[in-house]
């Protein structure tokens, strides 16, 4: 392929990734022809099925990716004020003239088609964010230049917190993963996660337990570290902190909490459950894998999806019909091909002589990884119920597009490394 | 930046575990775990039960007397019923609000999501109306069963009926049956239940999440078709049932007739009787209700559950074993001089008929022959020998059928009565055996009793010279008309064939000039035995027993007509209607000028004590006196009938109760 002139703009472009990105449209495209197949519509293209409109999905976004190769890389990094501005504007519109579905003013019609502003707005916030932090002089441990950043992820947040997307609000959590490798403080990260330890700790256990849980394991920190004072005052803050959020934890989940959001976690915990309603989804999610065992029931075999058991079972529960259908040996392979095509993409990432593209590079490993991961794990119930698609498997249009263009602009940026270093 | 370099290693660690964290809880819930996949399956998998066609039941000739008729059971879904209008359903159902609500509320405590019958058995009519108009309620569907249908009404306790399941039938049946599943309840539809039933077919579907079935699981290779119900052709002939059914009406008895070639159970009456047809349908529940208070029990069935004392139609019987047991010859004459004397008892004897041979003896049904023949019998080898003698009379009596049951295909046969040892040895307390205390069994008093069944087999064996077969109402089961083999073999009574004859001669004697001869047939040779069953309660039976023609016959009959009085009176008339329906499927008149027409209008429904007196309607009504009789006698071995009865053998019943 080196060797053919014709196709040398794509000489450099990692196609092993472009490889697992196929791999994962066409498992997503037959998941979903079995999930939802139709006998009245038996056509595998077309607009009545979701499938017919997936394979159409596919072919438009092997289109993109074609043309995103076929830019100069620097487009990317000059337009991207204007994609995010243009991000902002949709999802202000979408406020405005947007299609509310199941409570969620999340999509825009144009012409036969629904776009989700919510979900380009990954794109261009990575985009963004990788242009700041790569800017002379910017650098994250400073405090300026870390509230800045944070505003750039704060802001199409908030605007699709409004529609009010949950799930979508907390994929642009994991950039915070992006800010860490570009030298963000450890602290961020042991907070967060003490956050949600202790949140969940005080669900499941009396807040006199988790308190004093939470004196002993500082008491052994503060004893371990007494000669330092300094890290000793740290510590100690920690444990002010940890016991204040404690007790803070009931009347947050009480009164912050919204009660559809207090269902799912109350599931998800087994505070109570109630597998007619509010439990019904992920359980009937469950007994579709759990019934695929090791080699699934096999292709269009899948009863508790294709009987319609299992909601969603195109967008964000597609993985049940690949638990179902092809067991655990289908669901290794998936998980397998994620992980792999995550790791590809921080490899890229590391490659990239251009911060500019490294950071980016980060930003899409960060959120393909979210999605990843929170979508497999709420069909297992190790997540409470977060409303997310699976990258390149669920159907919908403007997820696989914008999953399309995060990823292939990477490729895009990858391909040029060489040419334009210092880009 | 070295620093920061090693944070991407921290990153992929941690993406790295987070993901092997997904695929331990994956190897949990698929490969550990199995209660996924039962639930799977409960989601998925519905054994729907494919229900058989119930054998019909056919008469002699083909007739038909129980088919199947489509009727509809409305189903309903709680959880799909949307707002409808009430009333108009109520109004095509035939139901009224309060009648709605209960039924709703039976439903929704049922289940809510799971279909239940809301109302059963609607018939095609109602159903044709309602149909038009189903798809305005919606959760409501029809589901289309069938139930038994009686185009005659006739033969009911015969036929039996069938009703849902209760849950001993279920728990007795080790699963067979379920809820709302039929069974056979009584007659022929109980005995003959698993024929009858068929076999079920299963059809293993998917179903999705509201239960609408999408595919056949496994392609349908555990699926099993449904095997309708074997057709049974009964022996019953149409034609006589129903003149018989006519004859009774308004009296409580039984006629039974058998064909005695072969033991086939030609007309099975059982007086008085019901529609079966009340038996199907919504009213069913309380049409079983009232046939129960009915004061005539009309759910007995007496051709085998009512027990008489044979009376004089015992005679031939009496005279068979005496001529086996060489006591007499027919030349053996006994005067008769009006009465016969046993020990302080007299036993009286009308006629008054001097010298009496044997034929006379049966003709003019002579009692101090027959007590003087059993005195004889019971004394041979001296008086010493009486209890041995009695223990060899018994045993043949025993041979005859009387005493145990016949084992005819119907459920709860009573075997009648022939008195143990053990009795009369309570009776003589140690004293030594006199024949002179039994000697009213010699003339069917006294002890025994016999079903009418029993009394018509007598005359089958006689008819015979010898022997019977089991008396049977299914004669071929199935497409390849099976017969039972028990129904094929021969039960000899070990009399020798020579004895028949003079017997016979004497039943013919009977009908020819004798007390039978009012119900003389012209032109058919009947050999008959009148008989009046004493009944300490009230009215005598009228009891007659017969075959014919004397050559080559083709029906022998017993009839008992309760509280009627003499046998010649009702029960020789109706028999010989039977007779002569079922071989010339005419009826001429008789010497007496009874007619069939004249009968059918008679009411000898006995009075039932400290009630109303009643309305003349066979269905409803039976006199309390028999009633009570029928359902003491229904109890064999009862002890305290045991007693009553020793204590009515000292006191012999004297009185002749022989006709004319």
């Amino acid at each position: 392929m080196r060797t053919s002139n014709q196709r040398s703009f794509f000489f450099n472009v990692d196609w092993i990734t472009v490889f697992i990105y196929l791999a994962l449209c066409t498992i997503g495209w037959f998941n979903i022809h079995s999930a939802v197949y139709d006998d009245k519509y038996p056509s595998i293209i077309g607009l009545h099925t979701n499938y017919g409109k997936q394979l159409l999905f596919i072919i438009a976004s092997i289109s993109l990716a074609t043309i995103i190769l076929l830019l100069d890389s620097r487009f990317f990094s000059a337009l991207t004020p204007f994609f995010y501005g243009m991000t902002v504007f949709l999802l202000l519109l979408v406020l405005v003239i947007g299609h509310n579905v199941m409570g969620n003013q999340a999509w825009i019609s144009v012409g036969p088609l629904k776009l989700q502003p919510s979900e380009f707005a990954k794109y261009s916030t990575c985009l963004l964010l990788a242009r700041y932090l790569s800017g002379v002089n910017i650098k994250v441990t400073e405090v300026k230049s870390f509230f800045a950043a944070a505003a750039i992820i704060f802001f199409p947040m908030a605007l699709i917190k409004m529609q009010p997307d949950d799930g979508s609000t907390l994929v642009f959590c994991s950039l915070i993963f992006v800010l860490y490798r570009e030298g963000l403080s450890s602290y961020f990260l042991i907070v967060g996660a003490m956050f949600i330890g202790l949140f969940i700790l005080s669900l499941l256990f009396k807040t006199i337990f988790v308190v004093g849980g939470i004196l002993i394991v500082f008491g052994i920190i503060i004893a371990i570290v007494r000669r330092n004072r300094k890290r000793a005052l740290t510590a100690l803050a920690g444990m002010i902190l940890a016991i204040g959020f404690t007790f803070a934890v009931p009347f947050v989940y009480k009164h912050v909490i919204k009660e559809h959001q207090r269902v799912r976690i109350d599931e998800w915990l087994q505070l109570s459950t109630d597998l007619k309603k509010a439990g019904y989804n992920v359980h009937q999610s469950k007994i579709a894998i759990g019934s695929g065992k090791l080699w699934g029931k096999g292709y269009f075999k899948g009863t508790q999806t294709r009987f319609q058991f299992v909601p969603e079972q195109s967008t964000d529960f597609i993985f049940c019909t690949i638990g179902e259908e092809w067991g655990f040996a289908g669901s290794v392979v998936v998980i397998g091909l994620f992980v792999f095509l995550i790791l590809r993409i921080i490899l890229i990432a590391e490659r990239q002589r251009a911060p500019f593209s490294r950071i980016y590079g980060y930003g899409v490993a960060c959120i393909i990884f979210f999605h990843f991961f929170i979508n497999i794990g709420l069909t297992i119930g190790i997540v409470p119920v977060i409303g997310i698609p699976l990258p390149f498997v669920s159907y919908g249009g403007s997820s696989l597009l914008s999953f399309t263009l995060l990823l292939f602009t990477l490729l895009k940026l990858d391909s040029n490394r060489m040419g334009i270093a210092g880009g | 930046m070295n620093s920061f370099f090693e944070r991407r290693y921290f990153i992929q660690a941690l993406f790295i575990v987070m993901a092997v964290g997904l695929l331990a809880r994956l190897y949990y819930i698929q490969l550990i775990d199995p209660q996924y996949t039962v639930s799977a399956n409960n989601n998925v998998l519905r054994r729907i039960l494919q229900f058989p066609g119930r054998g019909p039941i056919l008469d002699r000739n083909g007739k038909s007397l129980v088919q199947n008729e489509p009727v509809y059971d409305i189903m309903v879904t709680p959880r799909e019923v949307k707002p409808f209008d009430t009333v108009e359903l109520c109004k095509l159902l035939g139901i009224d609000r309060e009648g709605f609500d209960k039924r709703w509320k039976k439903a929704v405590t049922y289940s809510r999501g799971i279909a239940s019958p809301f109302e059963k058995q609607l018939p095609v009519k109602l159903y044709a109306a309602l149909q038009e108009h189903l798809s305005e309620f919606p959760g409501f569907y029809a589901n289309q069963r069938s139930v038994r249908t009686y185009p005659d009404s006739v033969a009911a306790q015969f036929l039996g009926y069938i009703d849902e399941v209760n849950d001993d039938d279920i728990k007795r049946s080790n699963g067979y049956y379920h809820r709302g599943d039929y069974i056979g309840r009584t007659g022929v539809e109980k005995s003959y239940e698993q024929l009858l039933r068929g076999q079920r077919g299963v059809h293993n579907a998917l179903v999705d999440s509201r239960g609408v079935e999408k595919e056949q699981y496994m392609h349908g290779a555990l699926d099993t078709l449904p095997v309708a119900g074997e057709r049974l052709i009964s022996s019953l002939d149409v034609r006589i049932q129903k003149l018989g059914e006519q004859l009774m009406k308004n009296k409580v008895g039984s006629i039974v007739a058998i064909e005695p070639s072969t033991g086939e159970i030609l007309c099975f009456v059982s007086s008085p009787t019901y529609d079966p047809n009340l038996m199907v349908g919504r009213e069913h529940g309380n049409n079983i209700a009232d046939l129960i208070k009915n004061p005539y029990k009309p759910f007995v069935v007496r051709p085998i559950q009512a027990q008489y004392p044979p009376g004089s139609s015992f005679k031939p019987l009496s005279a068979l074993i005496a001529l086996q047991e060489g006591i007499i010859t027919p030349q053996t004459t006994y005067f008769c001089a009006g009465g016969y004397q046993a020990g302080n008892h007299w036993v009286a004897c009308t006629h008054h008929h001097g010298v009496t041979d044997l034929r006379l003896g049966i003709e003019g049904s002579c009692n101090v022959y027959f007590c003087s023949v059993f005195d004889k019998l019971m004394n041979t080898n001296g008086i010493a020998n009486t209890r041995n003698n009695y223990i060899d009379w018994k045993a043949r009596v025993n041979k005859f059928g009387f005493g145990a049951k016949l084992d005819v295909d119907l459920p709860h046969e009573l075997k009648g009565y022939v008195p143990d040892t053990t009795r009369y040895d309570k009776v003589f307390k140690g004293r030594k055996w006199r024949s002179s205390t039994f000697i009213s069994d010699a003339i069917g008093q006294g002890e025994i009793l016999a079903t009418p069944l029993q009394m018509a087999n007598i005359d089958c064996i006689i008819a015979n010279h010898g022997y019977y077969y089991e008396p049977h109402l299914i004669k071929r089961i199935g497409d390849k008309e099976i017969i039972k083999p028990e129904f094929t073999v021969k039960h000899s009574v070990d009399i020798d064939q020579q004895y028949f004859e003079p017997v016979i001669d004497g039943m013919q004697a009977v009908v020819d000039h004798g007390t039978g001869a009012g119900s003389k047939i012209p032109g058919i040779v009947m050999c008959g035995k009148t008989g009046t069953a004493q009944n300490p309660h009230g009215k005598n039976h009228s009891v007659f027993v017969a075959f014919a023609p004397r050559v080559n016959p083709k029906i022998a009959v017993a009839v008992v007509v309760e509280n009627s009085g003499q046998g010649a009176d009702w029960a020789a008339p109706i028999a010989s209607f039977i007779v002569e329906k079922y071989l010339r499927d005419s009826i001429s008149s008789r010497p007496s000028g009874k007619t069939p027409e004249w009968i059918m209008a008679q009411n000898l429904l006995p009075e039932i004590k400290g009630s109303k007196p009643v309305k003349a309607d066979t269905a409803k009504h039976t006199a309390a006196d028999s009633a009570k009789r029928v359902a003491r006698l229904k109890k064999p071995a009862d002890k305290k009938k045991a007693k009553n009865l020793g204590g009515q053998i000292l006191a012999i019943q004297t009185r002749n109760d022989e006709d004319q």
